[in-house]
């Protein structure tokens, strides 16, 4: 096995192996070196005048392979673009992603069913909430239970304020990617608060590990609800100032319109799915077509446009914010008290947590109980924590609807206390290979607009 | 919690949505043990844990609705269905139909363009490693009719030594990078994929990390006075 130190040098290098090029063929790209440790490649940049001194009069062949990223403000993250350029127009375009893998689906193989929620939550690190609830739903259908009403009305109002959440952050990169920096201040402002109410509920503002198979991990804390609504009432003016801000702005307009082009047989078979599809014109939004959680019951509507392009999928969010907080009041009115964890106590996960003088932790009345009075709720405390539970062995494919798409998690259990496999199927991952066909033939510029309409989160798309 | 051992379905009733289905006893890894004692005079008792491998036993007919209705969609529009499809499992819930590698590609093309099947959409292509049974390596395509409203999971099984797989990116584009994750991760290889290459993993990268033999790395920490050992080396209760 490579060691990895030597895999990330030799990545830095960027450009394949010795076998790959046809051994010693010099590269135009980077001067090599012989070393002890093999050849060694200098990417230094700044080598316009010899690289383009090699391939004849630049005038005469303006071709141009650019490399953008994978650390370059405007893509997104850490993705890394491979351009194609005649002139200004891109001719073709290559992705090259995994520069944030981090092994996500091989270490939940390691760890029990509740303690995957917790690597899981940080594949989509700015949808968290709907990569837990993929995974707690898929669980629960591999044990057969159903998670209690509560749990799920909760589920579905914290994936709702995570999807606001979500599509903030999108206005805010994705304006900013394109030079409209108010839309960034205005974007980071709205979304701090959707955090707020996230901590507020989970006790943490990003990674919240909060849905967990068989339930959620706590019941809303006093005052919630209350803060909740002022949240919608903010939230509200604030989809209503942003329209306010760029709708009608001739920069924004001419930057977005008729960039990025994409029609529905063309998202079809590239699988994309989420804004991008519904932008096309093809109301596809799985709490409609195969409701979960009880989406069947809510009323929203699934705004869609049939221009197709960057413009079109900038109007889809914004509906989408106000469909969210629609969904988000309705739940509240249903709102009841009720049990946030199934009955059966060898899989609810011991949730008595208390607000301590060091944050949040077991409540003392728990640690009072299972350490002076009963030994047999320490062991069994014990053990479903160490140990974990045991799954039906079998497979299971269960979806919802991310701010990005068909979010898929594919369990499978060996019938053990630890997942078997899990993959999630990223709707980031698969939308990206649409980035081709939204921005070849255009120009540049229009490759930055493009890739920040797909909405792609790197934590997603590496895993 | 339903008991997983329940027995094959008596009486052609439809099977209950929610009920795992029946397994039986299949190739692989028995399991012995837990905490890992093994041999060492344990008399706590866990050293004489067994855990049999399974398979998913095959569903009989009928499947419940869709799953009949797919079913025979399927095999009025593909003739060599009965030679494609080794075994039909309804779990759950979801229908998988297990499938001779040689008739993948054709196969999902009359799923995609039959008016009565219309699975438009990959949703989803990985792998999954049964370490220990014949054919470990089993590539999964989750498949979705947008106009039906139905799923369908198609798993084909090859082994190590003989890794091929057709790629179904002729079919379905968006299988592309799908089936390079996989192959990344499993060193399955397609055939006829046009760029088989590393996706996630460094170019240069040895090995499949994602298969079961593939240790997960990580070093021992020390806390508080103790050494942890890393997540693959520590107590194992399965």
């Amino acid at each position: 096995m490579t060691s990895s130190s030597d895999a990330r040098g030799a990545r830095t290098a960027g450009v394949g192996t010795d076998e790959a090029r046809g051994g010693n063929a010099p590269d135009p790209y980077a001067s090599a070196r012989e070393t002890t440790e093999g050849r060694v490649y200098t990417v230094t940049g700044g080598d316009f005048q010899e690289v383009l001194a090699g391939s004849g009069d630049p005038i005469d062949d303006e071709r141009m392979v650019l490399n953008m990223g994978p650390q370059h403000p405007s893509t997104h993250g850490v993705l890394r673009l491979v351009l194609e350029l005649e002139g200004e127009t891109v001719t073709q375009t290559r992705l090259v992603i995994g520069y944030l893998h981090t092994g996500i689906e091989k270490n939940t193989e390691y760890r029990t069913w509740t303690q995957a929620v917790t690597f899981l939550t940080r594949a989509d690190y700015l949808s968290p909430i709907f990569n837990e609830t993929a995974y707690s739903m898929a669980v629960e259908k591999l044990l057969g239970i159903e998670a209690p009403e509560r749990a799920t009305l909760l589920r579905v109002m914290l994936m709702e304020i995570n999807r606001v959440s979500s599509h903030w952050v999108w206005f805010a990169t994705g304006g900013m990617e394109i030079g409209a920096l108010t839309a960034m201040t205005n974007g980071f402002r709205a979304r701090e608060w959707c955090l707020d109410v996230l901590e507020l509920i989970t006790g943490l503002r990003m990674n919240h590990a909060y849905v967990r198979p068989g339930g959620v991990a706590q019941d809303l804390p006093p005052g919630a609800v209350e803060e909740i609504r002022s949240w919608l009432d903010k939230m509200r003016r604030e989809a209503h100032d942003l329209e306010k801000l760029l709708t009608g702005q001739p920069i924004w307009q001419a930057r977005l319109k008729d960039v990025g082009f994409i029609d529905v047989p063309g998202a079809l078979s590239l699988g994309v799915t989420g804004p991008l599809l519904r932008a096309s014109g093809l109301p596809w939004d799985l709490r409609k077509t195969q409701p979960y959680c009880g989406y069947e019951t809510y009323d929203f509507d699934v705004p869609t446009s049939d221009r197709g392009d960057c413009w079109a999928r900038y109007e889809v969010r914004l509906a989408e914010i106000r469909e969210s907080l629609k969904i988000v009041e309705q739940v509240l009115e249903r709102l009841e008290p009720g049990p946030i964890m199934v009955a059966d106590r060898k899989i609810a996960w011991p949730a008595q947590l208390a607000l301590g003088p060091d944050g949040l932790g077991n409540s003392l009345d728990h640690v009072k109980k299972i350490m002076g009075q009963s030994m047999e709720a320490l062991i069994h405390h014990f053990k479903l924590v160490t140990e974990g539970f045991r799954v039906p062995p079998g497979q299971v494919y269960t979806v919802v609807e991310s701010p990005r798409g068909e979010l898929g998690a594919h369990v499978v259990s060996d019938g053990g206390t630890r997942p078997f496999r899990v993959h999630l199927r990223e709707p980031s991952f698969i939308n990206l290979q649409a980035v081709p066909a939204l921005t070849e033939g255009g120009l540049i510029a229009d490759v930055i607009a493009a890739v920040a309409s797909v909405d792609p989160v790197m934590g997603g798309v590496d895993r | 919690m339903t008991d997983p051992s329940s027995g094959p379905d008596s009486g052609g009733a439809l099977p209950d949505q929610r009920r795992p289905a029946p397994t039986e006893a299949g190739p692989g890894v028995v399991k012995r043990g837990s905490f890992g004692a093994n041999g060492s005079g344990d008399t706590s008792g866990f050293g004489g844990l067994v855990r049999r491998p399974w398979s998913p036993a095959p569903a009989e007919r009928p499947y419940g609705e869709p799953f009949d209705e797919v079913t025979d969609a399927l095999v009025a529009a593909y003739p060599g269905s009965g030679e494609a499809i080794t075994k039909v499992v309804v779990d759950r819930g979801e229908l998988t139909f297990h499938v001779r590698r040689e008739h993948l590609v054709d196969l999902c093309r009359t799923l995609r363009d039959d008016p009565g099947l219309r699975f438009e959409l990959c949703s989803s292509v990985s792998g999954v490693d049964y370490l220990g049974t014949p054919d470990r390596l089993h590539s999964v395509y989750h498949l979705t009719s947008m106009t039906y409203r139905r799923r369908l999971r198609l798993e084909v099984s090859v082994s190590t030594e003989d890794p091929h797989v057709p790629s179904v990116t002729s079919v379905y584009p968006t299988a592309d990078w799908q089936e390079r994750e996989t192959y990344d991760m499993f060193g399955i290889v397609y055939d006829g994929h046009p760029a088989l290459t590393r996706i996630l993993m460094p170019d240069d990268w040895d090995g499949f990390p994602q298969r079961k033999d593939y240790p997960l790395g990580g070093v021992p920490v020390e806390y508080k006075g103790a050494m942890i050992p890393p997540p693959d080396e520590r107590r194992s209760y399965t």
